[in-house]
């Protein structure tokens, strides 16, 4: 474990349901705001579609991005590339060597909107009026691209998907391309652009949604008894990940450390997660263990938590079987219950919070808990903001994804 | 209905201007695509789509690297039509 360069948090995006940055989006937060709403378009009607509702993009990007942009990226890349410029300007906008900069921004699902609009044009008017920027528009590995053009970045652009913990994962790389010197700055995070009516009616047959229309705003309600589903979100987040060393010498305002990663796979089915919740005990262990932390100084658990009935109780069992007899001391937040389920850019997004929860020490809370699951022994955060100790802090950061995929990060106090 | 070439000027300006950014009144007949447009041929060939579409006409790929200049595409296209 010497010689590994720690890395940190000199910057933040991020463009959601909450907010159009990110001060905005953890102000709505911190004031338990949701991002949910009954959506402005005949969908439901004309499709038949059962869910009316979305955690739609609080500011569109056509009010920040030029048209010609617009016309070149799909709103997955769109999303990436607003919250990329604010975390680079967050992070002061450093004149560095390219080839030290990598970027990894990763979505779930990719181009959708750009792939069902070309094949709504080669259904309509046939092949010849196929647009030729469609390829490198739906492309999954299109927002890391950008955002590799936009900032120079040339040690080398990934796009790591697992479904809905891509976000995550994709910061773990970015903090693995650092420790293992291909990189000293990484611009790393998630992003999704999937409210459309194929990937909802896709959803929604797969029976994961919330089917609360008459209460878009209450509709996301992990922990709670009256779950019924996840509510379909859009966004980005990104970070600015750093070694420290470099971060110091330059005089970069920290945020944070990525301390630990922890990457595992259930192996067990393609969207259940493990009853027993044994791939995500390993994945926060081997977090812990990666951060030379234990569980006794996690203080803060920012949960994947999708408001599904199923899968918050393996989680909530997985983090009690980890954390033990701290479990007092650790608040738990879901903030998916105001966010919605941003996919591809949940881990990223729930990154910046957990980031700030402990740049700030206070950890956000999880609203439309009305009646907590009575299998719920954790300390959950309800409503209010909890402050968090002062201190030398862990927080841990878990998010899972269709196929078995479970990250966790674990983040410590600068 | 045919088109005149003030009409597939004022068309053809507001596809590049979309494409580009550019103001469309700065899409005039002298300009090149590529050395006063900045036109990749990437972009020429959005703008071909584009311009098939919005004036019912085809334009062969070989005639492409012949459109120079916007009159060039303004001329090709008016002359194009059935």
């Amino acid at each position: 474990m010497t010689n590994v360069r720690d890395v940190v948090v000199t910057g933040l995006g991020a463009t959601t349901p909450l907010g159009g940055d990110v001060a905005s989006t953890w102000a709505a937060a911190l004031a338990g705001e949701s991002g949910a709403r009954t959506l402005d378009n005949d969908w439901a009607e004309t499709y038949g579609m059962p869910v009316n509702f979305a955690a739609t993009i609080k500011v569109k990007p056509e009010e920040v991005l030029a048209r010609p942009e617009m016309k070149r990226m799909d709103p997955s890349a769109q999303y990436a590339i607003i919250a990329a410029r604010e975390a680079w300007a967050d992070a002061g906008s450093p004149e560095l060597d390219g080839d030290r900069i990598g970027s990894v921004v990763s979505s779930g699902i990719g181009g959708i909107w750009t792939t069902l609009d070309a094949w709504d044009t080669l259904r309509e008017k046939g092949a010849r009026r196929v647009l030729p920027m469609t390829v490198p528009m739906l492309m999954p590995n299109s927002p890391t691209a950008y955002v590799s053009l936009e900032f120079g970045a040339r040690a080398g652009a990934h796009a790591l998907v697992s479904a809905c913990a891509s976000g995550a994962e994709a910061i773990a790389y970015g903090v693995e391309m650092i420790r293992s010197g291909r990189a000293d700055v990484v611009i790393a995070g998630g992003t999704e652009a999937t409210v459309h009516p194929m990937p909802i009616s896709a959803f929604a047959a797969s029976r994961t949604l919330s089917l609360r229309n008459d209460d878009p705003a209450g509709a996301s309600r992990p922990y709670d008894v009256d779950r019924d589903g996840f509510v379909i979100g859009e966004g980005a987040a990104v970070v600015v990940l750093e070694a420290a060393d470099h971060a110091a010498a330059r005089g970069a305002r920290v945020y944070a450390r990525v301390a630990g990663l922890g990457l595992t796979a259930d192996g067990y089915h393609i969207t259940s997660p493990e009853p027993t919740g044994a791939g995500q005990i390993r994945a926060m262990g081997a977090a812990l263990e990666d951060a030379q932390v234990t569980a006794a100084d996690v203080v803060h658990v920012n949960a994947h938590a999708t408001s599904t009935v199923v899968g918050d109780l393996i989680e909530a069992r997985s983090v009690s079987a980890v954390v033990g007899s701290a479990a007092d001391r650790v608040a738990l937040s879901a903030t998916k219950s105001m966010t919605g389920h941003l996919l591809g850019g949940a881990g990223a997004l729930e990154t910046v919070f957990t980031v700030l929860a402990v740049h700030h020490r206070q950890a956000p809370p999880t609203i439309n808990v009305a009646n907590p699951d009575p299998e719920l022994t954790l300390d959950l955060v309800r409503d209010t903001p909890r402050a968090l100790p002062t201190g030398d802090i862990a927080a841990i950061n878990n998010s899972f994804g269709f196929g078995g995929h479970n990250v966790a990060l674990v983040v410590t106090n600068a | 209905m045919a088109f005149t070439e003030a009409d597939v000027l004022a068309g053809l300006a507001e596809i590049v201007a979309e494409e580009t950014g550019l103001p469309a009144d700065s899409v005039t007949s002298e300009k090149s695509f590529t050395d006063d447009l900045d036109i990749d041929s990437l972009s020429m060939m959005t703008i071909v789509t584009h311009a098939e579409d919005k004036f019912s006409v085809t334009i062969p790929d070989d005639e492409v690297k012949n459109l120079a200049t916007v009159g060039d595409a303004v001329t090709f296209i008016t002359g194009a039509q059935a």
